[in-house]
């Protein structure tokens, strides 16, 4: 019988949860790593046993781990970033330059086909690539090297690259995103980057139709149709049918189009589901209830999901890496809470149950779907 | 040998309980320790010094002898009492919280 294993993790160390193909009972192991931030982990599609952690901390600064099987036991591995080349600068908050600086990974992406191979993206936002399980790290300074680098300036959070996408058609396509630059591709493995912001219209910056410049929170895509996208920006639900070329709103009927998770149902395309926060300057729920949206449209109607999750006095918030699907034939939706709860739905969102309640902030949450 | 004292999660990290003693050869420096300590436990670059620069990280400081040895210079010599294995060399995250 299948099974799921939910990989979270949070402000102070990192938590495994798994289930059989029912999703009613979970064991819950962890803290690995207590008192550590762990910003990601992810398995590798091509192995499940081996899973990537992205652990930090303000004192000791960035760690890498990795377990061979499947998160019950861990090594440190490589942990030096080093930027290509000269780092130079990009824009910093009050528009003058400011040196490219390693602070942390945000996100690790392994490869589809080879479990030594993992992506990194970092703040101050840039690409690594590893192809020897984490032990040694190189950057894609492609990506850092276009020529729009310079004007990159950081979000809120942190000039974060948060968000990368392979094409499980195309080895050598990939799609990242960056707060505050915006979306960008490659078609040559990551050697050359261009961006893909056109039709994204930001209010909070000069020229709200710039090139880069947009504060993308998350992209997602479906497997089968790589050639469609759909992204949560700051503010507004987007979607592209060309890979990318051009965006067109999809937010539709959403109460709010400000949040940060977005994620695509395992077998239905069109099946979307986000998570509308109030604004960007209250991060919790609109009329404090917990409410995840799901288009069965592609976009544009969305139907308010909430049976199991609270319906008052809830001002938690979901960041952009807390939101995963499973691929079970009943598709399995599952996200982490800024209050510590993992909240779980067997039936692609109909009902919901907090697997766990009392954790620390969630920073993210990735599922693997085990045969 | 050289006593060194680690913070919890740099024990947790190198896997080891209570002090750790290094063999250092030459002059007795934070630049020497650090370089032992480091040989021994490969797992703890850059999370003292930083990489490439081997700069002390910002919330990072170094005690030994009830002085506090943070600003010396990474060359400078360890009290006598160290060296000598008298008294440890301490690796102390800086105080913060709330």
């Amino acid at each position: 019988m299948s099974r799921v294993r939910v990989l979270v993790g949070t402000r102070k160390g990192a938590f495994v949860l798994e289930s059989d193909g029912k999703r009613e009972r979970w064991d819950v192991s962890g803290p690995y790593f207590g008192g550590w931030e762990i910003y990601h982990l992810k398995g590798s599609p091509a192995d499940p046993d081996r899973v990537y952690a992205s652990q930090c901390s303000g004192w000791f600064g960035q760690l890498i781990q990795r377990s061979s099987d499947g998160g019950k036991t861990w090594e440190p591995v490589g942990n030096q970033f080093t930027y290509e080349g000269v780092p130079g600068t990009h824009q910093w908050y009050d528009g003058t330059p400011h040196p490219w600086d390693f602070k942390r990974v945000w996100h690790l992406e392994p490869s589809l086909t080879d479990p030594d191979i993992v992506l990194a993206g970092i703040e101050d936002a840039a690409l690594f690539r590893s192809t020897d399980g984490g032990t040694t790290w190189q950057e894609l300074a492609g990506l850092r090297g276009h020529g729009s680098g310079p004007a990159w300036t950081p979000g809120a959070g942190g000039m974060c690259l948060h968000t990368i996408i392979q094409d499980p058609r195309n080895p050598n396509r990939m799609f990242v995103a960056i707060s505050a630059a915006g979306a960008f591709r490659t078609a040559d493995g990551g050697k050359s980057w261009q961006p893909i912001n056109r039709g994204l219209r930001s209010q909070h910056i000069p020229d709200p139709t710039a090139e880069v410049g947009h504060c993308v929170h998350r992209i997602a895509m479906h497997p089968t149709r790589p050639n469609v996208l759909f992204m949560q920006k700051h503010w507004d639900v987007m979607r592209s049918d060309d890979s990318g070329d051009s965006w067109h709103e999809v937010s539709g009927n959403l109460p709010t189009d400000f949040g940060f998770p977005i994620d695509v149902h395992a077998h239905e395309p069109e099946t979307v589901y986000v998570i509308p926060i109030k604004s960007d300057s209250e991060h919790y729920p609109p009329d404090a209830k917990l409410r995840v949206y799901r288009s069965r449209s592609g976009g544009n109607e969305w139907e308010p999901l909430t049976k199991g999750l609270p319906q008052r006095d809830c001002y938690v918030n979901v960041l952009r890496d807390a939101m995963a699907t499973d691929s079970l034939d009943a598709c399995g939706v599952y996200f982490g809470t800024t209050g510590g709860q993992v909240y779980a739905s067997a039936d692609a969102g109909d009902n919901w149950n907090a697997i766990v309640r009392d954790l620390p902030p969630v920073l993210s949450l990735e599922v693997q779907t085990l045969a | 040998m050289i006593r060194i004292v680690l913070p919890y999660h740099l024990r947790t990290l190198a896997r080891v309980d209570g002090e750790v003693a290094v063999a250092v050869e030459g002059p007795i420096t934070q630049r020497s320790v650090l370089d032992a300590l480091e040989a021994g436990y490969p797992m703890l670059r850059g999370t003292i010094r930083e990489h490439v620069t081997l700069r002390r990280r910002p919330f990072v400081r170094f005690f030994a002898c009830e002085q506090d040895l943070s600003h010396e210079p990474a060359d400078a010599l360890l009290p006598d009492a160290v060296a000598k294995g008298a008294e440890p060399f301490l690796v102390v995250g800086a105080t913060a919280g709330g």
